[in-house]
């Protein structure tokens, strides 16, 4: 394999790599020049749409066509939210991104800005990334001073001004339309689609919600062009006419039992065991892989034999997960119980289930609930089948909920029993040696806190 | 200052949620600035401040309740401690001992989570994933980032005092 060169991330390390000066002295802001001094809107969203990127935040849609879902012609204002509310367990690229290299995400706000016609960005940041929230403020002021923000900049009719506004710890504000209702000053309730945001999103106006990620991907393509970006990646499979392909570099985020973790960037496809052995040092103290999330805890689980799975948007799914995610490979160790595991990741969605939707806030607090009664050594091989049950009904797939949360709370239920069931069946047997055949109800235990 | 009529809200803080209104078409968007800008202040929004708020944002206090409660992130009874730490117990700082560590720190300081040593020095909250699993287990202490702690390590580190919290 021959070396990858970070692009995304060369700020990392670089002394004062997050100003305005040492982002020029890298080549930054050329490009937005060069685009604001020739090109239109459609010549931005016609590059973007080429390059093939797909959005970065977790669902890989292609971010050229969702820009062109925005109404011709619409009298403004249109609006560009940042989703910088990265929640999703095991990802930190975002925080990196904005804390070593502010400027690129400004730049690719900016760009995207322009294609979009929108006038004003806001960037929804998460409450616990006050360092990030310092760098961006430091960074935006720079550009106005710079003039690459404000009103008609470089002399062309377009302006542009961005807002930070941070959120207060709910999860859910990941969730696009969650983003824009939290924004509104509203509680975080994702709401039904259509209509989408790009029809009617933040304050009822047409809205495009992009990752920080995917602005910094606009950055570089505008600086290094489409080629560039087609050059890396895994190509749109023939066989499959929509499949719109993996291409580019991508920032994985490497945790857990790992000896190195770190984010590390690589081209879309690298395998999980390719990055776990070349970028993280290996599973830590000399130990094996039991599984590996492949994309953030609610893409599921990989099993060790499944770790040479490439780690594009496609990959994950072949294997029974639910796909490619935010990216983040977190590595479980074969000293880790299965169980706790499934507990952990049932207590994260029982707290973050924002409750409008009914199947989601029962589904997550009930499985956490009965994870809870397995764990004290009260569990019966029936509560797997629950399990199964609650997995198989909540969520947007089988059309239960709203938003994707449940399926996000559903999938590591279901990869964990269905590959680990052998595990799960021990822990019951051993720890309930009296009960575990037992199939009567059984009394509800206390209540636990919901989002 | 506080104004006359106001019990929580000082000049200075309506300032600054002033000073945000330009960039939004509505007020109603402010809510969320305007709770992190008195929380900053108070340690806590109490319902006596939620009624302010709606007042200067001309909405019905129930409505900015709404939207606070729904965070879970502003404490309403008390003010949190000078030092808020939020221990992360998500998967990745979990499979670092990041439960042990809030279990720890919790009894060493006598308190459950999410409460407040009687001092009024620090409160230890369960928090979920910080963004941070590069340095797990990790805590986040007002402003700073804590990074690869263990319990003896996170011990010291929430003894030295700290800037405010932004």
């Amino acid at each position: 394999m021959t070396p990858f060169k970070p692009v995304l991330l060369e700020a990392v390390g670089v002394p004062d790599g997050h100003t305005i000066a040492s982002y020029k002295s890298r080549g930054g802001y050329a490009p937005l020049e060069a685009t604001l001094a020739g090109k239109q809107p459609t010549d931005v969203i016609e590059m973007v749409k080429s390059s093939g990127l797909r959005g970065r935040g977790g669902a890989g849609f292609p971010t050229g066509l969702k820009w062109t879902f925005l109404p011709k012609d619409h009298p403004g204002p249109i609006y560009l939210c940042i989703n910088a509310d990265e929640s999703e367990p095991g990802t930190f690229n975002n925080r990196i991104l904005m804390e070593d290299d502010p400027h690129q995400v400004i730049e690719g706000i900016i760009l995207s800005s322009f294609a979009t016609r929108a006038s004003t960005a806001y960037l929804y940041l998460r409450y616990e990334y006050p360092q990030s929230w310092h760098r961006l403020q430091a960074a935006i002021d720079e550009a106005y001073a710079a003039g690459y923000l404000g009103q008609n900049i470089r002399g062309t009719n377009f302006s542009l001004d961005i807002y930070l506004h941070r959120g207060a710890a709910a999860y859910i504000c990941g969730e696009e339309t969650g983003l824009i209702e939290s924004l509104e000053g509203k509680r975080a309730w994702p709401r039904i689609k259509p209509p989408f945001p790009a029809i009617e999103g933040l304050f009822r106006k047409p809205t495009v919600v992009n990752n920080i990620e995917t602005m910094a991907c606009v950055a570089q393509i505008a600086r290094r062009g489409v080629d560039w970006f087609k050059s890396i990646g895994v190509p749109a499979d023939p066989a499959n006419p929509r499949d719109p392909g993996s291409y580019g570099p991508k920032l994985y985020c490497l945790s857990g039992h790992v000896e190195r973790p770190g984010c590390y960037e690589a081209p879309l496809g690298i395998t999980a065991r390719e990055l776990i052995e070349q970028f993280g040092g290996g599973v830590w103290k000399g130990r094996k892989a039991k599984a590996v999330i492949p994309g953030g805890i609610s893409m599921g689980l990989m099993t060790e034999s499944e770790l040479d799975t490439p780690l594009d948007f496609a990959g994950p799914g072949k294997v029974g997960c639910l796909g490619l995610g935010t990216a983040a490979v977190v590595v479980i160790d074969d000293q880790t119980s299965i169980v706790d595991f499934l507990h952990n990741s049932a207590r994260f969605f029982a707290h973050e289930s924002c409750g409008q939707c009914t199947p989601c806030r029962e589904g997550t607090s009930w499985s956490l609930r009965l994870l809870e009664r397995i764990k004290a050594g009260k569990g019966r091989l029936k509560d797997l089948d629950i399990l199964l049950e609650i997995g198989n009904t909540m969520g947007m797939m089988p059309g239960s909920t709203i938003c994707g949360l449940a399926d996000g709370a559903a999938w590591p239920m279901k990869n964990a029993i269905k590959k680990f069931r052998g595990e799960f069946e021990d822990y019951i047997k051993r720890t309930n040696p009296s009960g575990w055949m037992v199939t009567d109800p059984v009394p509800a235990l206390q209540i636990v806190g919901a989002h | 200052m506080i104004a006359p009529g106001r019990t929580y809200l000082t000049d200075e803080m309506v300032a600054k949620i002033e000073a945000l209104a330009p960039r939004y078409p509505n007020r109603r968007a402010l809510t969320l600035p305007a709770l992190h800008i008195v929380n900053a202040e108070l340690r806590h929004v109490p319902l006596g401040a939620v009624v302010e708020i709606a007042a200067v944002l001309g909405l019905a206090p129930a409505e900015v309740q709404d939207t606070l409660t729904f965070y879970q992130f502003f404490h309403q009874e008390k003010p949190h401690g000078k030092v808020r730490a939020f221990v992360c117990r998500s998967v990745s700082c979990a499979l670092r001992g990041g439960d042990h560590l809030l279990e720890h720190l919790c009894k060493q300081n006598g308190v459950e989570p999410y409460g407040t040593t009687p001092d009024g020095e620090l409160t230890i909250e369960p928090a979920e994933c910080l963004g941070a699993c590069d340095f797990a287990p990790c805590i986040l202490a007002n402003d700073d980032l804590l990074k690869n702690m263990t319990p003896e390590t996170a011990a010291a580190e929430l003894k030295k005092p700290r800037a405010r919290a932004t």
